[in-house]
């Protein structure tokens, strides 16, 4: 049965027809807040319910309680506060209970009715979240350079961010009738950031050995220099399932959302979002969400532990490697075999390979993924983009 | 502003055997309560009734527009 929603409702603040108008026309004489590009989809995000139960940004008592229990006050999980910034100055003359005007790029996105302004502390949140406060951390870096007040409220969305990936994008509403349309009762998420080699393979057909169906969510959006393109992940991910997935036991569909590279609280955030996708379980690998050595390999692991009410259920699959002695993919819980037989697939060599215009030995990579990325003229971000 | 502050609590009476029962039960394992093992198994309990109770709120008119979404996209 596909899963029930966070919280036990699917959050829609999406507005259309003759309300959006009125909104529309009401929002142009309302003071504004321009947002940032993380800001805009975090609102995106919550009005199509991937955050479900929360219907805007955070007010206080949720924010404190999530970073001190991992609980919303409505007593269910939740690990990453979902927040709003904002200067003094751009709330001047704003107050709780007015409706504020919510800008990307100068256009109107959406309107939010302020319940709360508040302070905060970075580097508290900065500790609870990420679990350090070094500011070489990308997630601490990217809190510490947030504004000064937190601002919290409803949001209703009034027109879609530009978006060069629609086609590939699905929400919850729509993947949870697909699911249905496709008689999945155990439905397995998995995400991603990357191509997909042999071990993302493994980890995959492993679950899905126990399972109805397969949903793999890359997230797209923001990436940093040397990363593939969204397009080219998407592209490689279809060729792996044209070449090597059973028909109608995976759906592919891009995410954009924040990646905030929070490790064990970030692997339970992946979950809580799959589930509101209608997702019954969820893969957790080796340093899920991590960053550098901040979290241990199976740090995320143990947090899951914290939460019997959780409502996806986790599966724990440890890091795939190559044995020469067993002839495949395997991991360290099946293969007797030393190190000296293992190799080890990293997504580094990888790309160095690429780059160079190789093609990948095949029990790192199918042929056809690295032919597929290999296609691409320029198949990663560059440094001025 | 608070901290990383701790949650409200509030009492809830259970038989002093019960209580005696879980003490002995939660010796040597990571609860430091029975308070805290309570709360843990009941959420367990919760979430799962709450689960058995949920139906999607999707009416006829928001599926058709999904599914012709679906179907333009490929997914159908």
């Amino acid at each position: 049965m596909v899963s029930r929603p966070h919280g036990g409702r699917l959050v829609s603040r999406v507005v259309s027809g003759r309300r959006r108008e009125v909104l529309l026309e009401e929002a142009g004489e309302l003071p504004w807040l321009e947002l940032s590009l993380d800001r805009a989809v975090d609102l995106e995000d919550l009005a199509h319910g991937v955050y479900s139960p929360l219907e805007g940004f955070m007010v206080r008592e949720d924010y404190l309680n999530v970073l001190g229990e991992m609980r919303l006050s409505s007593d269910h999980p939740w690990t990453i506060p979902i927040v709003l910034d904002a200067d003094p100055g751009e709330l001047r003359g704003v107050g709780e209970g007015d409706d504020l005007a919510l800008r990307y790029g100068g256009r109107v996105l959406g309107v939010m009715r302020v319940e709360e302004i508040y302070e905060w502390d970075k580097r508290l949140h900065a500790e609870k979240v990420y679990g350090t406060r070094d500011p070489r951390h990308p997630g601490v870096a990217r809190v510490m350079g947030m504004k000064e007040l937190l601002v919290g409220g409803r949001v209703d969305l009034l027109n879609p961010l530009p978006n060069h990936l629609e086609d590939y994008t699905l929400w919850p509403e729509e993947t949870r009738v697909l699911f249905r349309e496709l008689g999945w009762r155990r439905i397995v998420g998995f995400q991603t950031r990357n191509v997909p080699h042999m071990g993302h393979e493994y980890v995959q057909k492993a679950a899905l050995t126990f399972m109805d169906g397969l949903f793999i969510n890359p997230l797209v959006g923001w990436k940093k220099p040397g990363d593939f393109r969204d397009e080219v992940i998407l592209a490689a991910y279809k060729a792996l399932i044209e070449h090597y997935y059973p028909r109608d036991s995976v759906v592919l569909a891009a995410l954009r959302m924040n990646m905030r590279y929070a490790g064990p609280r970030e692997a339970v955030h992946h979950a809580i979002v799959r589930k509101n996708f209608g997702c019954t379980h969820f893969i957790v690998g080796r340093d899920h969400a991590g960053v550098g050595d901040y979290y241990g390999p199976y740090d995320a692991w143990r947090l899951f532990e914290e939460f019997p009410d959780l409502g996806i259920q986790p599966l724990f699959i440890r890091e795939a490697f190559y044995c020469r002695k067993c002839g495949g993919m395997v991991n360290e819980k099946i293969c007797p075999h030393g190190e000296e037989h293992r190799v080890r697939i990293s997504g580094t060599r990888l790309r160095e390979m690429i780059r160079r215009g190789e093609k990948p030995p095949s029990y790192m990579m199918r042929p056809e993924v690295a032919e597929t990325i290999l296609g691409f003229k320029n198949p990663f971000v560059g440094d001025h983009e | 502003m608070g901290s990383g502050r701790r949650g409200r609590y509030t009492t809830v009476s259970i038989p002093v055997t019960l209580y005696e029962r879980i003490r002995e039960l939660i010796r040597d394992t990571g609860f430091t309560s029975v308070s805290q093992y309570v709360t843990y198994v009941l959420r367990e309990v919760v979430a799962a009734h709450e689960e058995a109770r949920y139906e999607e709120p999707f009416t006829e008119e928001d599926r058709e527009r999904i599914l012709e979404r679906l179907r333009r996209l490929g997914y159908l």
